[in-house]
């Protein structure tokens, strides 16, 4: 793969549509509109109506709306051009075939347009991986998280961070390389309070329930309970297909099932487990140690009880109520009818049938009451990666060792390894200005 | 007159701190080393401020000192007031320094040279130089039009490439005052294609100590006992005197206010970039104009020299401003100037043009060192010039390897990388604060880190050996020592020792890092640590209380290091590397780094274009190893 290629590709989803969209970039941009159109280059951008041709035969392919974006104004900072079609197979494969039929020119890589973009400075990593998440957003809430992260919201957060540790840390480098000069008398002093500040708001943003990665990778839903209460039914329900085994007898399920679903714009990702009773089978007692540790882990346990048996409930169940739980009282078909108050640890048990359907809107509208009870998506940007999370701990650690009165030298280490650790997730690697920031506000020098 | 010899292994060009040291580290080596000067009484002068090392500077002239050079030993005897700054900082940030009779420094040094084995010193100002098909040095032409071979040759001009002095509207074209500029040279480089900039720095005008009246001012002494720079002196065998302090009021800054326009500085007779740590005072006061005063150090430049240097009023102003203007000042008043001060610009050439080894990537054999590479001052002139000496004597011995410190070795090495990295937009002067492992390039531990790689290059003084062996034999004794001291939570508290009751048995070593416990506490406990060396305790203490630091650096420096691991050759084809941008690539073609990790470092080349260079080189690599595996019989 060569980087000096021109790359071109299909920018709009394939099949038929009304417009597609075709998107050329690399040196040989400028070249392709004037072969294909048979005419000078359209003002930069601006929208311009032309006829295009296959150079060598003349056949015409399509009249389209030809748009010129010269680098580095451009969104890979390469000189990019982008042909509007009428949205029909054959009109785009000519033209793709076109393309491919000239020199230097070749089909892009997947993300390759945001790759160059990032090569050419025009992006940074988080915008970029905002890019990439934008590209596999299934849910309208993820798509909007992935807008605000390319949009480089998470960067100017992290960047304003880095910034003003880099500002703090010219401060406490003015009081070690320059203190011959006459500085400020109390020139360290803001620096602790700043210092503690940022601290306090990185670790407010670490403490977000993880919800930006949780909205990336689908909020962890478990459906826990006794063997036989109905968990796969109501997972198949809920995904409207077949997604686990569901048997008569009791303890079909031993391992843990996954299935992804939107919920109204919320990526979630249910796991059916196997069912809490005393086993002596290895397998199935192995499936129910997974099914605990779903039970911790998950963001919200739906805890199934069998209505045939009510009021008879489970106790290993009912201990797994709590604040991120919902009681779910399955089989509601099958309940005696004297069963009015279905209270069930405390709080009312949401009555429905799998078989019949009968609750299941409910079901729905009280996950989705949960979930934004607690996820309530707010304006600021919140973390999304794991490995955003890990520098931003890093970082967090630093500041809190930070203690002017142990040696200024040692103060500034653990200011340069904070600032480090942001300049990571954003993939900033320049050298600090330092000096810059010390000269700029000191008068230095004898 | 003997028939003077018409080729060497070595030429070096400059008598400055530069050249000295390049000479003499040519001449340890066993090349046989001429050093061409305009005039021989001038070798060594310092030609601004008396003084040598400060923070940072006195890491360096250790470093230098470590790898036997001449800087701090001269230093040593010509100091006249030692004090290490940031006494009251951790020991990474402490810098030693000492003002100098210039006489004495200036003596020593012309001495210590005369009785250098390999080198031979002339008289005779550089006119040209002669290359085989231009891209590689075989000589030098003199003044007086005699051509002397070498294949090596280290270019220590200074300022002196078309250098212009510059005081109020009058422009002199020298070197320093009273020496010649060297125009022919600087178009020779110029032919070459070396990338040129200009700068400029200014000098404050010389007092006459005689005139001023000194009673009033603030007395600054020196440290008692002075500590000497070099790793092999004891002590300091020179009486020790007082500096002094003033500073300027609001009567200097109107006046220098009225005659901004007579500046060179700001009259725009002067295009270089200057220092912004050395600002004239006609720079202070328009850019900081709330403060109402600068301080100044008054200076003595010698034992029996009448003449002060005040530190903090570099100027270009006319020279009748210059004395109404000190004549405001504190002490100054019925001062006499003995020489004003001026401000010089000069040609540098970019220093991305250079290799790590400082020799140039255009013109093989030729080596830069010192301000022709954009720096300033004495020390870091010195420690290129040690560099540039060793790795011309190296390549004249046919060794392929040369001698290279990286910034996990040295200040020097940090140097040296940023200017061949980074380049410079203005003189460059060596911050602790631009070393990432400031806490392991000490000025304590120089000799420790970089002694024994100089013992292995060969040519270290037996003297230095000596103390170098005996002081590492000490420290491992007392580290030894300290470490079968140990006693328990409950037998430290009966010598009002707290640490944790955690009935963990601590060791005297393990306790040294506790910033607050004093010596004398455990020397209560253990008199054989009372009876310890002073130096070789305070080094083993800083290392206990820094050893968190410092692991965790280490782990860093293995990184970088991996990184530095990767060689990038020379004619590497960067067109050939898929993932590179084009301005990457050109500046990769450009500056061509030695290692991927310098490659990192240059501006505009991206991370996304280092994953592309570490892809390619890894990739070549594994085939080279491949090949070769298959060429091997089973």
């Amino acid at each position: 793969m060569r980087f000096d290629d021109t790359i071109f590709a299909l920018a709009t989803a394939p099949g038929k549509a009304a417009v597609a969209i075709v998107r050329v970039s690399g040196g040989g941009a400028a070249a392709a509109v004037r072969r294909l159109s048979g005419e000078a280059l359209p003002a930069a951008r601006q929208a311009a109506l032309r006829r295009l041709r296959q150079p060598d035969s003349g056949d015409e392919i399509d009249r389209a709306l030809v748009l010129w974006f010269p680098g580095p104004d451009s969104y890979s900072g390469e000189d990019v051009a982008e042909f509007h079609l009428h949205g029909g197979r054959a009109v785009v494969s000519a033209l793709l075939d076109t393309l491919g039929g000239m020199a230097g020119f070749r089909p892009a890589e997947a993300g390759e347009f945001s790759r160059r973009a990032f090569e050419h400075g025009k992006l940074d990593l988080t915008a970029a991986e905002g890019i990439a998440d934008l590209v596999d957003a299934e849910t309208d809430v993820q798509r909007r998280q992935a807008l605000r992260q390319s949009g480089g919201a998470l960067a100017a957060l992290y960047d304003g961070w880095r910034q003003r540790l880099l500002d703090n840390r010219a401060m406490v480098e003015a009081s070690i390389d320059f203190s011959d000069q006459e500085l400020p008398p109390d020139l360290l002093g803001p620096v602790q309070q700043e210092i503690g500040a940022i601290a306090a708001e990185i670790s407010r943003h670490l403490q977000d329930g993880g919800w930006g990665e949780r909205l990336r990778d689908g909020v962890q839903i478990a459906i826990l309970g006794p063997a036989n209460a109905g968990k796969s039914s109501l997972l198949n329900c809920l995904a409207g297909r077949d997604a686990a085994i569901v048997g008569p007898e009791g303890g079909t399920t031993r391992d843990v099932i996954e299935v992804r679903l939107d919920l109204g714009g919320w990526p979630l990702s249910v796991a059916d487990s196997a069912g809490l009773r005393a086993v002596s089978d290895q397998v199935e007692a192995e499936g129910i140690r997974r099914a605990h540790r779903l039970a911790t882990e998950a963001d919200l346990k739906l805890v199934l009880f069998d209505g045939a048996l009510w009021p008879d409930i489970a106790d290993e169940a009912v201990e797994l109520l709590n604040d991120t739980a919902l009681a779910v009282l399955n089989k509601s078909d099958l309940l005696p009818g004297e069963a009015k108050d279905t209270h069930i640890g405390g709080s009312e048990a949401l009555q429905i049938s799998c078989k019949t359907g009968a609750g299941l809107d409910s079901l729905l509208e009280r996950i989705k009451l949960f979930l934004e009870a607690r996820y309530r998506p707010s304006a600021s940007p919140v973390i999304t990666r794991a490995r955003h999370r890990h520098a931003l701990e890093k970082c967090l650690a630093a500041l809190e060792r930070y203690d002017i009165d142990a040696g200024s030298e040692l103060a500034a280490e653990e200011l340069r390894l904070a600032a480090d650790a942001l300049g990571r997730i954003t993939g900033r690697v320049d050298i600090e200005n330092l000096l810059d920031i010390i000269f700029r506000d000191f008068c230095i020098g004898k | 007159m003997a028939a003077q010899k018409s080729r060497y292994d070595v030429i070096v060009i400059g008598g400055g701190h530069a050249g000295c040291e390049a000479a003499a580290a040519a001449a340890r080596l066993g090349a046989d080393t001429l050093l061409l000067t305009h005039k021989i009484e001038t070798i060594g002068e310092m030609s601004c401020n008396p003084a040598i090392g400060g923070l940072a500077k006195g890491t360096l002239v250790r470093e230098v000192d470590a790898l036997d050079g001449l800087m701090g030993r001269i230093a040593d005897k010509g100091g006249i007031q030692f004090r290490v700054l940031n006494r009251s900082k951790g020991p990474a940030v402490r810098g030693p320094r000492a003002q100098q009779d210039r006489a004495l420094y200036r003596k020593a040094m012309q001495a210590e040279l005369a009785q250098q084995a390999n080198l031979t010193i002339r008289a005779e100002a550089v006119e040209d130089m002669v290359l085989r098909g231009g891209s590689a040095v075989c000589g030098v032409i003199t003044a007086k039009g005699e051509t002397i071979d070498s294949d090596n040759v280290v270019l220590t001009t200074g300022t002196f490439l078309r250098g212009v002095i510059h005081i109020g509207s009058e422009q002199v074209s020298a070197g320093r005052v009273g020496e010649k500029a060297a125009t022919g040279l600087s178009e020779t480089l110029q032919r070459a294609g070396f990338a040129l900039g200009r700068l400029k720095t200014g000098t404050p005008p010389r007092l006459d100590g005689r005139t001023i009246d000194f009673s009033g001012l603030a007395r600054q002494p020196g440290d008692k006992p002075p500590l000497p720079f070099s790793y092999v002196n004891e002590s300091i065998e020179q009486p020790q005197i007082d500096c002094f302090i003033t500073a300027t009021n609001s009567a200097s800054h109107d006046l220098i206010h009225q005659n901004l326009e007579k500046s060179a500085l700001f009259s725009g007779g002067i295009t270089g970039t200057g220092p912004r740590y050395c600002p004239s005072i006609e720079d202070k006061v328009v850019r900081f104009r709330d403060r109402s005063s600068h301080q100044i150090f008054l200076e003595p430049e010698g034992l029996d020299d009448p003449t002060i240097y005040p530190n903090g009023i570099s100027t270009s102003l006319p020279a009748d401003v210059q004395l109404a203007m000190v004549r405001t000042i504190a002490g100054l008043e019925k001062v006499e100037i003995i020489r004003p001060g001026y401000a010089i610009e000069y040609d540098f050439i970019d220093p991305r043009e250079l290799q790590p080894s400082l020799q140039t990537n255009r013109i093989h054999g030729l080596y830069l060192a010192g301000q022709i590479n954009g720096t300033t001052g004495y020390e870091e002139a010195a420690a290129q010039g040690i560099i540039a000496g060793l790795n011309a004597a190296l390549r004249a011995g046919g060794n392929p390897h040369p001698f290279i410190l990286d910034r996990a070795d040295a200040f020097i090495g940090v140097m040296i990388d940023d200017l061949t990295t980074q380049g410079t937009v203005e003189p460059y002067r060596m911050f602790t604060s631009r070393s990432e492992y400031r806490l392991k390039l000490r000025p304590d531990n120089a000799d420790q880190r970089l002694t024994a790689k100089a013992i292995d290059l060969g040519g270290v003084s037996t003297e230095r050996v000596r103390a170098f062996k005996r002081k590492m034999t000490n420290l491992i004794d007392a580290s030894e020592l300290l470490d079968g001291l140990r006693a328990s939570p409950n037998e430290l508290a009966k010598f009002d020792i707290n640490v944790k009751h955690d009935g963990v048995v601590r060791s005297a070593l393990e306790l040294m890092s506790f910033a607050n416990l004093q010596r004398e506490s455990l020397g209560r406990i253990w008199p054989e640590v009372a009876s310890l060396d002073n130096g070789i305790y305070c080094q083993l203490e800083t290392e206990a209380r820094y050893e968190s630091y410092l692991q965790r650096q280490a782990a860093d420096i293995d990184a970088f290091r991996r990184d530095e691991e990767l060689l990038l050759p020379a004619g590497l084809d960067y067109g050939s590397i898929g993932g590179l941008s084009t301005e990457a690539r050109k500046k990769l073609e450009h500056f061509t780094p030695s290692t991927l990790g310098a490659a990192s470092r240059i501006s505009g080349v991206t991370p996304a274009a280092i994953t592309a260079l570490l892809r390619h080189v890894k990739r070549r690599s594994a085939s080279e190893s491949g090949s070769a595996m298959a060429s091997t019989p089973d």
